[in-house]
């Protein structure tokens, strides 16, 4: 990943921004110029809380090289509070303790390091509560 | 729109194939299906492949391949969208012959997957998924599949020997084909007992990695008489849909809304129905997947793929056979080339040349091609001519 890149997505990375349809209030993240809803083009920022659950989830055996070091390392699809759904890691748990609707919080944490740009990128994780 | 028939159809065996090159794929595969058809004209070729800049480093192949084809200066053009790139290259060739641009074209798949190692073909085939938001925090294509495979289990009861009796039906009907990669029996036991790969699915619920190559060559049914001696296989419809990229932009993970749409697409296009259709090829690259899209297809009901796995209903015999070639779990999985291998494998059902696997008087054959996790699908669905 470029640094250019890697820049660019810091607000929503790092910050957990996402867009907010402004004529009909439907949010995106990560953020888009254009609302699938109502083709709204104008948007505002919003904050997303960092509360959800899980609603599915896997255990990674076979890593990518980039999260070879981690594996087995748990994945789920996450429903925030507000209804906005993203992927990420579920870490600091068992495996055995995880099952649909595992209530989760999102932390700040190190996501993997690029080799490449010798840089090492940022995001969330979540960790059940 | 102008009636369009396949005439001539061929595949490579599908593999580990060290001797053969991405270049020497596509060609073998083009040489069989022109000798299958006994026709030498081509107008215009379309190149199905998802990533041969990342396998290979090579891109441009629809020159590439019209050269090494000798057919230069004919048009020739790549078409990607992930694994349902074969199928989206068979489209734009329907597509040209419909419209009477071309009388004869050729739709080819290809993909060389084996020059690189394991992790390189892992990031390669991240690329189908969101790679700044699933692949970016480590969810490979088999943890995408596993998370529709947790919540398919969770809210439809499916099982785990389920999900085993995909693989164990499709290496059953892959052990009769000549071109499979895997052409040998499984049991359920051997499935369930197999290396896990992303919780639930283990490696043998898993298509693998594999090098190969299929063709179709397409023609106008009014000039086709002239052309070759086949019977003919009349492209009834062919249709088309895309959903996100991402799982976490979809309300209904089980749902595969791209592969219903592009089903209805289909089915309207042709006037037919689910119940119209003789034998199915779809897009197994999980076992979860065929149960899925055998739902979203209408082939059986919502929750109801994973038993009808298991009572028989998509064997050979059964309800509706579905991936008689082996599906991409037992005959490989060269991910450009799926789509047009589909499409090779139910042109032989419809012309009564399937072998040990012939479903008795075929009429309507039917395909489903998708792309990363259903978000690019295309339906074909095939007769018999008349
Ligand atoms: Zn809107």
């Amino acid at each position: 990943m470029s640094t250019a890149n890697s820049w660019r997505q810091i607000p929503q990375r790092y910050r957990l921004e996402a867009g907010k349809c402004v004529k009909c209030g439907k949010l995106f993240y990560p953020p888009r110029l254009v609302c699938d809803a109502c083709g709204g083009r104008a948007f505002e920022m919003a904050k997303l809380p960092n509360t959800g659950k899980v609603v599915t989830y896997t255990v990674i055996r076979v890593p990518p090289t980039e999260q070879a070091d981690l594996a087995p390392y748990a994945v789920g699809l996450v429903e925030l509070d507000n209804g906005v759904r993203l992927e990420c890691q579920v870490v600091d748990c068992d495996f055995e303790q995880l099952e649909v609707g595992t209530p989760v919080k999102l932390e700040f944490r190190r996501i993997q390091e690029d080799t490449e740009a010798g840089m090492i990128h940022y995001g969330h994780k979540a960790v059940p509560v | 729109m102008r009636d369009v028939v396949i005439i001539g159809v061929g595949t490579t065996k599908f593999g580990e194939l060290w001797e053969s090159s991405l270049r020497d794929l596509a060609v073998e595969a083009a040489l069989k299906a022109i000798d299958d058809a006994g026709c030498d004209r081509i107008d215009s070729l379309w190149v199905g492949c998802m990533s041969c800049g990342l396998f290979n480093g090579q891109e441009h192949l629809g020159a590439l391949v019209a050269d090494y084809l000798g057919r230069t200066p004919m048009p020739a053009c790549r078409v990607e969208s992930a694994c349902a790139s074969g199928g989206m290259a068979l489209r734009a060739a329907w597509m040209e012959v419909a419209c009477g641009q071309s009388d004869v074209v050729m739709a080819l798949g290809v993909e060389k997957m084996t020059d690189v190692s394991g992790g390189k073909a892992t990031y390669a085939l991240a690329a189908a998924s969101d790679r700044e938001h699933e692949a970016f925090h480590g969810v490979t294509f088999p943890g995408l599949y596993a998370l529709i495979a947790v919540d398919h289990m969770h809210r439809y009861g499916t099982t785990r020997e389920q999900l085993a009796d995909v693989s164990v039906k499709n290496h059953e009907h892959g052990s009769h084909n000549q071109y499979a990669q895997y052409p040998h029996k499984v049991t359920r036991e051997q499935v369930m007992s197999s290396t896990m790969v992303a919780d639930p699915l283990r490696v043998l619920d898993c298509s693998p990695i594999s090098d190969g190559a299929s063709a179709v060559i397409v023609a106008a049914l009014d000039e086709s008489r002239s052309l070759t001696k086949n019977a003919l296989v009349k492209i009834a419809a062919i249709g088309a849909a895309t959903d996100s990229l991402s799982l976490h932009q979809r309300k209904d993970l089980c749902e595969f809304a791209a592969t219903i749409e592009a089903g209805e697409r289909a089915f309207k296009t042709a006037k037919l129905s689910p119940s119209d259709i003789d034998v199915a090829e779809v897009h197994d690259c999980f076992t979860i997947s065929e149960i899925c899209v055998t739902e979203a297809l209408g082939f059986f009901e919502r929750g109801r793929g994973g038993p009808a796995a298991s009572d028989g209903a998509t064997r050979l015999g059964g309800k509706i056979p579905v991936n008689t070639s082996g599906g991409l779990k037992s005959k490989g999985h060269p991910v450009g080339a799926t789509g047009i291998a589909q499409v090779y494998m139910l042109t032989k059902q419809l012309r009564g040349e399937a072998g040990p696997v012939q479903v008795k008087n075929a009429r309507r054959a039917l395909a489903q091609n998708m792309g990363g996790t259903g978000s690019s699908n295309v339906v074909t669905i095939l007769e018999s001519g008349s």
